[in-house]
């Protein structure tokens, strides 16, 4: 009983907003993983990067689509949102042009989704590493 | 180059993937994130077969 309550005071007494609760994220949005790294979680941050880099990867050999930030209908948008949570990889793709799509390939509609997942996955690495900045999480 | 992975390899590397992910993400320390990473392995695929005999039985 005494130690769930230690517990949960230890919990509630976060540490007050450091640079490490900025640039944790931000780095971890660019690099999938590297929010965990550069705090010294490097077997977590090295399993994120492998896992969100994979999935990507896999949705681009797939001959999946990436989604671009002009607009059109909330599906789009919605795909957007989640392929630009990769990060450098989303930045990287559109760079090279590459993620067009092939609606020949049956597993094309797989590869979009590895990637907006990839994103989405992101985007939850990053929400723990600010949890570990704030002293939220060990 | 081009990557062609039928049905049940794509759930199961999505699945792998998103597993370890979760794990890490959702546990403090590391015995429950390997626990819940398998918990949530289990979860995906088992899904995904309930989800595919479901399906035969609805086109039956």
């Amino acid at each position: 009983m005494a130690n769930s309550t230690t517990e949960k005071t230890r919990l509630t007494q976060a540490q007050p907003v450091s640079v490490m609760a900025v640039v944790a994220p931000a780095v971890g949005w660019l690099i999938p993983g590297a929010g965990h790294m550069i705090q010294k979680r490097w077997i977590r941050g090295l399993l994120l990067l492998i896992s969100i880099a994979s999935l990507f990867m896999l949705g681009l050999a797939m001959q999946g689509r990436i989604y671009k930030a002009n607009g059109g209908d909330i599906l789009d948008i919605l795909g957007f949102i989640g392929d630009v949570g990769a990060g450098g990889f989303y930045i990287v793709t559109m760079a090279k042009d590459w993620g067009q799509g092939a609606i020949a390939f049956a597993t094309a509609d797989y590869g979009t989704k590895f990637m907006i997942v990839a994103g989405l996955l992101n985007f939850i690495a990053v929400a723990d590493a600010y949890h570990i900045a704030i002293g939220k999480k060990q | 180059m081009t990557i062609t992975l039928n049905h049940f390899s794509a759930a199961a590397v999505f699945a792998l993937f998103a597993s370890i992910v979760f794990g890490i993400t959702h546990r403090d320390t590391t015995r429950d994130m390997v626990r819940y990473g398998l918990y949530c392995f289990a979860m995906f695929l088992g899904g995904v077969l309930v989800a595919g005999w479901a399906m035969w039985v609805l086109r039956r």
